[in-house]
């Protein structure tokens, strides 16, 4: 036996995946309406809902910063895991440059996202 | 190298025999619509941060008719993502006992939908009230 028992660190991937996976299906659906349909189009919300001093207030708002945070970076952190695990199933075995592929771009988009929310300030 | 060329069954496609592996394809590969809305907020949260000139240029681009085709089919991808989410949800959660018996899987994934219905109804309501 190993003096230290190594820990698997597939329960973080997994819990990221199931944190993203539920945000996703709760908002996702009226998120898309919102910024991709209802507000381009002009119908439903009143014109000017994500006009420049609205949605920088929104995301220098405390509560808002941490949404915002929350829906780029757990979306992608779930998509990643999903799309690395399904990688088998069309004929792709996995190795280290799907893994790099996809859970690195989620993480530089966590960093991006992370570093333009602190510099929008508070 | 070996020169002998074992036969290897071909799997292509493998998942287009079976029904049951259709819908897990398709459900699966809502991912890659998830993502990729996740990205159109990312560079707009960049945008943001670059300016008003900026912002104005990315809601522009979010009014282009490709654009809000995308849009609509990211919604259809992801309204899917969330009822297949819900309906294989009795399988991925923990049991939960009430009264000494299992839950139901359909009161399970009843219950996810309509949260996520409610969620849809308060945010837009929420995103209605602040734009006023």
């Amino acid at each position: 036996m190993k003096k230290e028992l190594k820990r698997s660190n597939a329960p973080i991937f997994w819990g990221l995946f199931g944190a993203g996976g539920m945000l996703s299906a709760l908002f996702g659906p009226v998120l898309v309406f919102i910024t991709g349909v209802a507000v381009p189009l002009g119908f439903l919300l009143p014109s000017g809902t994500m006009s420049y001093p609205k949605v920088l207030a929104f995301a220098q708002n405390f509560i808002g910063k941490g949404f915002i945070f929350a829906v780029i970076a757990l979306f992608l952190w779930f998509a990643a895991h999903r799309v690395y695990h399904s990688l088998h199933e069309v004929g792709i075995h996995p190795g280290l440059l799907a893994k790099l592929l996809c859970y690195g771009s989620a993480f530089v988009a966590t960093i991006i996202s992370a570093s333009v929310l602190l510099g929008i300030g508070f | 190298m070996s020169k002998r060329r074992p036969y290897v069954r071909p799997m292509d496609g493998w998942w287009k025999k079976n029904p049951y592996f259709v819908e897990y394809m398709i459900h699966e590969s809502t991912a890659l619509f998830v993502a990729a809305y996740a990205f159109v907020l990312l560079v707009g949260l960049y945008r943001l941060g670059q300016g008003e000139a900026a912002w104005n240029g990315w809601l522009e681009a979010l009014r282009s008719p490709l654009s809000v085709v995308c849009h609509l089919a990211f919604l259809v991808a992801i309204v899917y993502h969330a009822y297949t989410w819900f309906k294989i949800m009795p399988i991925t959660m923990p049991p939960i006992l009430v009264g000494g018996k299992k839950l139901e899987p359909c009161v399970i994934t009843g219950s996810g939908i309509a949260a996520a219905v409610v969620v849809s109804l308060v945010f837009f309501g929420i995103v209605w009230r602040i734009a006023l």
